[in-house]
């Protein structure tokens, strides 16, 4: 089996090794790919939509109806995820583990026993019980620099690279960062369950409801120049704008499918103890 | 275009991707995999693709190696077959 899966790789990748024979060469401008649209988007985009970053104008207005349903993908994998993973629990687990912050002695407590009464101990994982300072003060440091950051690629998207995908996995990633540096219920504290599942949907809300909104104006879906009446600017920069809209909205969504999957991940469907 | 730099930096693609698959450890192959998607994201950054790039850093080195990981901390850390 496995040698039959190895010449099948083998002869796969062969094949579309000897496909790329057929291709143009790299940057050709007589390529298919290069005579049809391209040079409407390369000479027209600044004109049309104010927006230098030709790639965003494609993602977001142009090509707006495709982004719109990978972010509606993201939303669909998140709630995948956490329809296979999620478990409710209906009982307090066997043993907990506590830490006496001041001098660092861990104790078990049985099902059915309790803690002493004091603020002085901290909830640990059974499984994995970093404690380790320097991470810990580096991460807090760190964190919020990494959202200004991730805020600033969704909205700088239009002059540089970045945009809505970018930034939210920047946002995410942040939150993740959290979870592993201090643990998961840290990061839960911060950001419940039922908030990632509502910002999830918000995302899509956002994207839908600015097309569904040019709708009603009396334009086409995700024609954002139908914005320039309520905005009060002209219908190139209302474009613009509405670039911004939805990549605002593209950002929410993945930022928060991605710490949605990762608690679901890593507490494996639990919310109880994680990485 | 550099070919000299294209072509170690495909080499070392080859490599990471070769060792994703016959690596034992799940977490060394979840780690060579986010190797694998920087090389990746340095390709594309060469070819003037800057936007995918930034994704490909992102989620491809980001992300995603993250949920591996968390994937092999709840599962087992050596491999089966």
């Amino acid at each position: 089996m496995k040698v039959l899966g190895l010449i099948i790789a083998i002869l796969t990748g062969g094949l579309l090794i000897y496909a790329t024979v057929d291709f143009p060469a790299w940057a050709d401008p007589a390529s298919p790919a290069s005579m049809h649209v391209s040079p409407h988007y390369i000479e027209k985009t600044m004109e049309e939509t104010s927006v230098p970053n030709i790639v965003t104008a494609v993602l977001a207005d142009y090509r707006g109806y495709d982004t719109m349903f990978e972010t509606a993908v993201i939303f669909a994998a998140g709630v995948a995820c956490f329809l296979l993973l999620r478990i409710f629990l209906r009982d307090a687990p066997e043993e907990r583990l506590y830490r006496h912050v001041l001098t660092g002695v861990t104790i078990r407590i049985k099902k059915g026993g309790r803690l002493p009464d004091s603020d002085d101990f901290d909830r640990i994982d059974t499984l994995w019980t970093p404690h380790d300072l320097i991470i810990k003060t580096i991460s807090r440091l760190l964190i919020p620099f990494i959202q200004l950051f991730g805020l600033y690629v969704i909205a700088h998207g239009h002059h540089s690279p970045g945009g809505g995908f970018q930034g939210g996995v920047i946002l995410g990633a942040s939150i993740i960062l959290l979870a592993i540096s201090y643990d998961l219920r840290t990061a839960l504290r911060r950001i419940r369950e039922k908030v990632d599942a509502i910002l999830c949907a918000v995302g899509v809300f956002i994207y839908a409801g600015t097309g569904a909104l040019c709708l009603l104006l009396g334009f086409n879906f995700l024609d954002y120049s139908a914005l320039a009446s309520i905005l009060h600017v002209d219908p190139v920069t209302a474009r613009s704008h509405g670039i911004l809209i939805v990549e605002i909205g593209v950002g929410i969504t993945v930022m928060a499918t991605m710490i949605w999957i990762y608690k679901n991940l890593a507490s494996t469907g639990k919310y109880d103890e994680g990485l | 275009m550099i070919w000299q730099l294209d072509l170690a930096i495909l080499t070392l693609v080859v490599i990471c991707g070769i060792g994703a698959i016959t690596v034992k450890d799940l977490l060394g192959a979840a780690i060579l995999f986010g190797a694998y998607s920087f090389m990746m994201c340095l390709l594309w950054s060469i070819m003037g693709a800057v936007d995918v790039s930034f994704t490909e850093a992102s989620v491809g080195a980001g992300v995603s190696t993250v949920f591996f990981i968390a994937a092999v901390f709840r599962t087992t850390r050596r491999t089966k077959d």
